[in-house]
């Protein structure tokens, strides 16, 4: 099976220690198509010697070890089962302002070439990203390509305002720990190309599903929950 | 990077709609072929591209990609996009992915190019 099943809405199974399962129960995957902003795709490469990794090994690795490549400040939760089509993964995610988020996607495909991650609504982005590799004239070339919109207004004015900048040094970061994994120290490519520069302004409501908002709403109660749980234990003490 | 094992053919079964025709493989290998295909069959007066996915062997997530984005260029030229001769396989992946809600899926090509008048 290399496609995910057809779902209408995600479903987390075990959440892994460390993991909060917000954002993700319940929302629908969104392709480009559902998102706001401009639609952008984005290419990262990292080139390798063909004789230290070949583009199946590569894959391999990089989809058991997936969290060990992203940025410090920032956890993928990968399923128990690995990245497997239909597996749902939380992220914990640092954006601008130290500011938390937590979200998820889902394993939209994969086979022993790549893989692809889908992203629920109230996610930064509506899309997806494919993680691939292939030979090439006596190199390996792992590539990561981002194909989405920002999901409503609020975040395409966080994309203009350096989430753009962010998510590249993200991916570029990404790629040259996979290349330094396999002992070789490279720096990744970056292509950039607006496929669409008019925005969905039919999808503006997105707004409301926004993980990022929903998370900061959390943190900021979190004293509120505090006290309610102080409470409750007195109550139940008298 | 491999090779397209894709063949894209365009047929004018009427003065507003086009035909492509998609024969072998659509992965992210296909974007040139498929855009020259898209080139072909856009021009004047051109309102409707209509993918026949009949002769479809195989499709992947960079296929599904390369297809939004035709969806884009058409969208751009305000042409509808719509589709037919998909196996239950694939229409079941246009509905993972939320593509059936900017193409529209048919069960015969007569079908589809009477939704494109």
């Amino acid at each position: 099976m290399t496609w995910a099943k057809p779902v209408s809405r995600l479903s987390v199974g075990d959440v892994p220690q460390g993991a909060i399962n917000r954002n993700v129960e319940g929302r629908r995957v969104t392709s480009p198509i559902q998102g706001f902003g401009k639609m952008w795709q984005k290419t990262y490469r990292v080139r390798l010697p063909a004789d230290r990794v070949s583009a199946t090994e590569l894959i391999a690795e990089w989809k058991q070890r997936f969290p060990e490549f992203w940025p410090d400040g920032n956890s993928f939760y990968a399923p128990l089962t690995g990245i497997e089509p239909g597996d749902v993964a939380l992220l914990s995610m640092t954006l601008p302002g130290r500011m938390k988020l937590s979200t998820g996607v889902m394993v939209l495909y994969a086979d022993e070439e790549s893989f692809t991650l889908m992203t629920p609504q109230g996610h930064m982005f509506a899309g997806w990203i494919t993680f691939s590799c292939a030979e090439d004239n006596g190199e390996t070339v792992a590539q990561a390509q981002v194909l989405m919109r920002a999901s409503d207004p609020i975040y395409e004015i966080g994309l203009a305002l350096g989430g753009h900048r962010q998510e590249d040094v993200f991916w570029q970061h990404t790629l040259t720990r996979l290349a330094a994994h396999f002992g070789w120290e490279a720096d990744a490519e970056t292509q950039v190309v607006c496929v669409d520069r008019k925005r969905q302004w039919s999808n503006w409501r997105n707004v409301w599903q926004s993980a990022a908002i929903r998370s900061t709403l959390y943190t900021l109660a979190a004293p509120a929950r505090l006290a309610k749980g102080v409470l409750r234990r007195g109550r139940a003490i008298a | 990077m491999p090779e397209a094992a894709t063949q894209f053919d365009v047929r004018a079964p009427s003065g507003h709609a086009r035909v492509i025709d998609i024969k072998g493989d659509i992965t992210a290998a296909s974007e040139d072929v498929l855009m020259e295909a898209y080139g072909h069959a856009s021009g004047d007066g051109v309102r409707a591209i209509v993918l026949n996915f009949a002769e479809l062997d195989y499709m992947n997530s960079g296929g599904i990609g390369l297809l939004v984005t035709l969806l884009v260029r058409a969208q751009r030229q305000h042409q509808r996009v719509l589709a037919h001769g998909l196996s239950e396989h694939y229409r079941q992946i246009f509905e993972l992915t939320r593509l059936d809600e900017a193409v529209s899926i048919h069960d015969s090509e007569v079908e589809a190019l009477e939704a494109a008048r």
